[in-house]
């Protein structure tokens, strides 16, 4: 009674393709073609089985997962969850079957196993899929287009007028009132999707059976657009299949079949033509794979992701609402029921989050969403409406708190459940695969391990570790010389294997089906999650020891966001020294470093501008923490130049007339050299707001002389400007400090220096001098012995005019000791320690100059 | 209406053929006093083509959500409040919703820190008052309350300057449609048709934010700025050209090229992403808005026109440029290098500006 064909005429007197192969059906097979994940449909389809009361249902999905159907009937099972199928031998081949509670093949199992009625997945087998995916080379390419261009429903609503698919199903399908026939809608999106498949409509060979959705396969987004034909085909081969299925139920002895599928489908398995062209169809088909399926949950926010492993569907939340509180009434009610419990549920949800919302504006809402949805033309207020209506009553307009019910309510944040009978998941295989090629047996007893990245069993140990330890499983510790191991070849780890981990891999299996793809995943969303600039630089120090050059750029890319929001310089100068370590050690384990270093010249750039700001304003403390990112972004710096000089051909020396292409090394030392001056052009910190502390301004100096960027007489007229009367003496003392520090053997080489040093010393009045001892005892504390000891031999000779009290009588003592030690020393000839306490050592120097003239 | 030469006439007479057009062919249901229906109303502010081939000039170029929203909310009797930085087009859109909507865009009220509850209630003719004692002759009455007894709309503008007191004043009339007059034992009742539109700037300081019970009796729209470049070019294109003429500046060449450029600047910096996508910038103090943008380019053309050598260069922009961009000396100097040395300087066919926006900021 419910053959299709009866349903065409009762419904549709009009001459279909589908009428025409009805006649030698024998009246047993119900096509129900849904939209996948349509709550609509989900509906319709439970309206039409409970009016059926079928004896077979068929569902389009992977046969491999009959033996675990059952397993939906479980009290533990709770939607969302996906069935997970991936070929044995390669864990990263696979694909997910998302269902949600309102997703129609749910709703069809659901039913089935109520009115325990046997349950079957009649889509082409997983293993055959992968079969052919592995075949066309790629091993990547994706079942489905996931574009929109391939989606039937757009077509549809296009030819309607309709800008918005989603929108126009909503209005057709999903808000139509129930009463009347149950099957009624069924017959007419069948002949919809029969006239969009005849090729003189439908384009030709139309590559996706799919308005949104199952199954998803795994690989990169967009991939699929690029297989377009071989869609095209599988499609055809899918359809064989399903048709041999639908033949086989029926030689099965059921009566009354109902088969559940996407809409496309519907006209090429409405018409059973003669079995032998699609056992000749399927006799192409590759050696199936052996394939492993089980349940895993799920989420809602997954369902709403266009790409990997996402459904595409953009509200789930709203949808599961449409589901949960279907139409009662008719008129605007029919949405209305659905639409008032939204916005009362919204108005909960923005109390909640201390936003006021009284009652009245609910009601208001509700007028506002109804009024629109009439000057829209449309049937019933949809999502859109209530969101406008959310947005301008209960929000006052505020983009944030509309995000808040967007995230929460019409993406929602259901996690679904699977009962612990399930099989397990793919994720661990992997890892006992992994595990055994690798030679590294989990052991729960301590053992040391050191590895030389040089040899390929150990590199790929080395990679194990690290990823697990991105994944939360703490199987290997590095042991100390963690530092610099990026450096080297070598690494050292213990390991320790602590049976809870086999739960921590249960609870990564969301982020993948291998150990590298799982920590990829990770890592790029614990990028899109970092607060810290530090967080994400260490995160790229673990891509690169991991290699998972996959989730680098998503991680660089967030890093070059964050530096570019970064207010605070000393954050910034704190991420350099690590990105730049990171990128000259990054060849040691081959990974490109291209990227890395793209982003570690813009943070470079941003550091020339923000750094000279950011030493403003600074106490002791501040200022000593300020001079050693000083140090080490100068350092990185000509780290940063050097690397980039050694990947282009040309060298620095070509570096000055290039033009402003990319922005090369030689430039953005010029830049930092800039940055640098300014800094030593500042007022002293006492000043002025923008003054910097004298001990930077020294310290950029010295940078810049070290670096032959500022010539000797340069430096000693700044030295010459800081120590004038003017200048605060405490400042100055700063100033030397940073000027002397890390090298003081330019005071030796240029007297001028020592001689301002001298002079100044000399000048400041006593009270003053004693403030300022403590510092100059450290500065000086710092500087190499031997230069220290020329420095004060150099003062005490007098030659600078009068210097500090203590040395012009030590003078005296060091001569005459020296000319007692001198046959001694000339007679040991060797490398004689100094032994004698310092006042030794200024005779020790001109003498070694003299033994090495004379020799 | 007069047809003398006024500089700006108002929008129901500049606009009167296409009123005119709609309301002979619009034949949906009509809310009382309304001069078309809701749909006619949306399709004014937005531009068309009906039956007949009268072609309905786009008065809002935005997204059409905001103005199906506005119109519901009108419908439903609920007061609009128009909220968005400067330079949105909110009184733009108020005058001609009132004009769609009541044929009518004058009764208005301009916010003001010394707005007064006369002109939003009532005020005293005290001649009259002193000669015959309180009646209603003596009744000076608010455009407020001429709205509510003719069903019309009326307009405040830029509500959230007008004191709070003041604007509590409102409260009655927007939830109870009433307006009494104690001193008279007498009320008026709003006559269907009567709405209010508000319109006020939400990036304002020292504002009189609106008080929540006031604030619960509005639906909210917020007018956001244009959403990709080449409309924004094209509203600061054609007002520049319209304001040139105004201040009688000859017609440069360059013009495009600058505008676009100034643009795609004020762009990025108020986005705080380039137009790529590819790379974050910080945004300064300042709101950058369209109307900026304009006063810039202006400003250039007048600089071009008399002490340039006639071609709007990007020198004669640049300068106007950082003035609207560096509003706080401190903070927003920073923004302003770390974009022109982050984001232009490598920015093929930016060189002439680059070189411009450095010299400027030094």
């Amino acid at each position: 009674m419910d053959d299709l064909s009866d349903l065409y005429d009762v419904h549709d007197p009009r001459k279909t393709p589908g009428k025409d192969k009805g006649e030698d059906m024998t009246g047993e097979v119900t096509l129900l073609g849904v939209r996948h994940h349509g709550p609509g449909s989900a509906r319709a389809v439970g309206a039409a089985l409970a009016e059926l009361r079928p004896d077979a249902v068929l569902i389009e999905g992977p046969p491999e997962a009959d033996p675990i159907i059952g397993l939906a009937a479980e009290r533990d099972m709770v939607p969302p969850v996906a069935l997970l199928a991936h070929a044995v031998h390669d864990p990263a081949l696979a694909a997910f079957w998302p269902f949600a509670a309102f997703s129609p093949e749910w709703v069809a199992i659901q039913h089935a196993l109520a009115a325990e009625v046997p349950v079957r997945f009649i889509d082409l087998p997983a293993g055959s899929g992968f079969a052919l995916r592995a075949a066309e080379g790629s091993g990547q390419a994706s079942d489905e287009p996931s574009g929109a261009a391939a989606d039937p429903i757009a077509r549809l609503a296009a030819a309607a007028g309709h800008p918005d698919p989603e929108a126009w199903w909503e209005d057709v399908v999903e808000h139509r009132l129930p009463g009347g026939d149950p099957l009624a809608p069924f017959a007419a999106v069948a002949e919809a999707m029969a006239v969009l498949r005849d090729p003189d409509v439908g384009t030709p060979g139309s590559p996706s059976a799919h308005p949104a959705g199952a199954p998803v396969a795994s690989g990169a987004p967009g991939a699929g657009v690029a297989a377009g034909a071989p869609a095209g085909r599988r499609d055809e081969l899918r359809e064989a299949y399903m048709r041999q299925q639908i033949r086989a139920a029926r030689r099965a002895g059921h009566r009354r079949i109902a088969v559940v599928c996407g809409a496309w489908h519907v006209p090429a398995l409405g018409a059973l033509p003669a079995a032998g062209a699609d056992r000749a169809l399927l006799a192409g088909l590759p050696k199936k794979l052996r394939t492993e399926i089980t349940w895993v949950p799920w989420t809602h926010r997954r369902l709403a992701q266009w790409t990997g492993y996402g459904a595409g569907i953009e509200s789930p939340g709203w949808y599961q609402h449409l589901f949960d509180r279907p139409a009662r009434s008719a008129g605007p009610g029919g949405g209305g029921t659905g639409l008032v419990s939204f916005l009362a549920r919204a108005a909960a949800l923005l109390r909640g989050a201390d936003h006021l919302v009284s009652a009245a504006q609910v009601i208001e809402s509700v007028r506002l969403a109804e009024t629109l949805a009439a000057v829209r033309g449309r049937p019933a207020a949809g999502l859109a409406e209530a969101l406008d209506a959310v947005r301008s009553v209960l929000c006052d307009g505020s983009e944030v708190a509309l995000g808040l019910v967007r995230e929460r309510l019409v993406v929602g944040e259901a996690l679904g459940r699977v009962p612990a009978a399930t099989p397990t998941v793919p994720l661990q295989r992997d890892l006992f695969r992994l595990q055994r090629t690798l030679r590294l047996a989990p052991d729960t007893a301590d053992r040391e391990l050191t590895l030389d990245l040089r040899r390929e069993l150990d590199v790929g140990r080395s990679l194990l570790l690290h990823r697990l330890r991105l994944l939360g499983v703490g199987w290997g510790t590095e042991n100390a010389s963690a530092v610099n191991s990026t450096g080297t070849f070598r690494e050292s780890w213990r390991l320790h294997w602590d049976p809870e981990f086999a739960v921590r891999v249960v609870e990564a299996a969301q982020w993948g089906t291998t150990v590298e793809a799982a920590a990829t995943a990770k890592v790029t969303a614990l990028a899109a999650q970092a607060v810290e600039l530090g967080a994400l630089t260490g995160l790229a120090e673990h891509c690169l020891v991991a290699r998972l050059p996959a989730a680098l750029p998503a991680v660089l890319s967030e890093l070059a966001d964050r530096a570019a929001l970064d207010t605070d310089a000393a954050e910034l100068a704190d991420a350099l020294p690590a990105l730049v370590r990171a990128l000259r050690y990054g060849d040691v384990r081959g990974t490109d470093a291209g990227a890395l270093e793209g982003v570690a010249q813009g943070l470079a750039t941003r550091l020339c501008v923000g750094l000279p700001t950011a030493c403003t304003g600074l106490d002791t403390a501040g200022a000593a923490a300020m001079r050693a990112r000083l140090d080490a972004v100068h350092g990185a710096i000509g780290l940063l130049g050097r690397a980039t000089d050694a990947l282009s051909p040309t060298g620095p020396a070509a570096a000055g007339p290039e033009p402003a292409g990319p922005q090369t090394a030689g430039d953005l030392a010029d830049r930092w050299a800039a940055a640098l001056a300014a800094l030593a052009r500042r007022e002293p910190a006492g000043s002025a707001a923008t003054g910097v502390p004298g001990l930077l301004r020294g310290r950029a100096v010295r940078l810049l002389l070290d670096d032959g960027r500022l010539d000797a007489a340069e430096a000693a007229r700044s030295l010459r400007l800081v120590l004038s009367r003017a200048a605060v003496p405490a400042d100055a003392a700063g100033w030397v400090e940073g000027f002397l520090s890390g090298g003081g053997a330019l005071l030796l080489h240029d007297p001028r220096l020592l001689t301002l040093l001298d002079g100044w010393l000399a000048e400041v009045p006593g009270d003053t001098f004693i403030d300022l001892l403590p510092l100059l005892r450290r500065t000086f504390a710092t500087l190499e012995a031997g230069v220290r000891h020329t420095v004060g031999a150099r003062v005490a000779a007098g030659r600078l005019g009068p210097g500090g009290g203590a040395a012009g009588p030590a003078e005296e003592l060091d001569q005459a000791r020296a000319d007692a030690a001198l046959p001694t020393v000339l007679r040991l000839l060797g490398r004689a320690a100094p032994p004698d306490p310092p006042a030794a050592t200024p005779v020790r120097i001109p003498r070694q100059l003299d033994r090495r003239s004379a020799a | 209406m007069t047809t003398i030469d006024v500089l700006r006439p108002h929008a129901e007479d500049a606009f009167a053929a296409e009123l005119a057009a709609l309301a002979e062919q619009d034949e949906r249901p009509r809310p009382e006093r309304w001069r078309l229906s809701p749909w006619a109303v949306a399709t004014y502010l937005l531009g068309g083509e009906l039956p007949d081939g009268t072609v309905i000039t786009p008065k809002y170029v935005g997204p059409r959500r905001i103005v199906e929203v506005a119109v519901s909310t009108l419908a439903t009797d609920r007061a609009l409040l128009l909220l968005g930085v400067p330079g949105t087009a909110k009184t733009w859109v108020s005058e001609h919703l009132a004009a769609a909507v009541s044929g009518d865009s004058t009764l208005l009220v301009q916010g003001t820190a010394g707005t007064s509850e006369e002109a939003v209630r009532y005020g005293w003719n005290y001649a009259e008052l002193l000669s015959n004692g309180p009646s209603r002759a003596a009744l000076v009455p608010s455009p407020v309350l001429r709205a509510m007894a003719d069903g019309k709309i009326v307009r405040v503008e830029e509500l959230t300057r007008i004191p709070a007191d003041v604007q509590d004043s409102l409260i009655t009339i927007l939830s109870e449609k009433t307006l009494p007059v104690p001193e008279l034992g007498w009320e008026n009742q709003a006559v269907r048709g009567f709405n209010l539109i508000a319109t006020a700037n939400d990036r304002d300081r020292g504002v009189n934010e609106l008080s929540s019970a006031l604030r619960r009796r509005f639906n909210t729209v917020v007018l956001p700025l244009p959403a990709s470049l080449d409309e924004e070019v094209e509203i600061v294109a054609r007002r520049v050209d319209q304001l040139g003429r105004a201040l009688e500046l000859p017609e440069l060449p360059g013009g495009t090229q600058e505008i676009r450029r100034v643009v795609t600047v004020f762009r990025e910096l108020r986005d705080g992403v380039t137009a790529d996508g590819r790379t974050k910038v910080k945004s300064p103090t300042g709101t950058l808005s369209t109307a900026e943008a304009i006063s810039v380019v202006t400003n250039g053309l007048a600089l071009a026109a008399h002490f340039g050598d006639g071609v709007l260069r990007a020198r004669d922009v640049a300068s106007g440029l950082v003035g609207a961009v560096v509003r706080d000396p401190v903070t927003d100097q920073v923004v302003w290098r770390e974009y022109v040395e982050g984001v232009l300087r490598e920015r093929d066919g930016w060189k002439d500006f680059y070189r411009a926006a450095r010299e400027l900021s030094g």
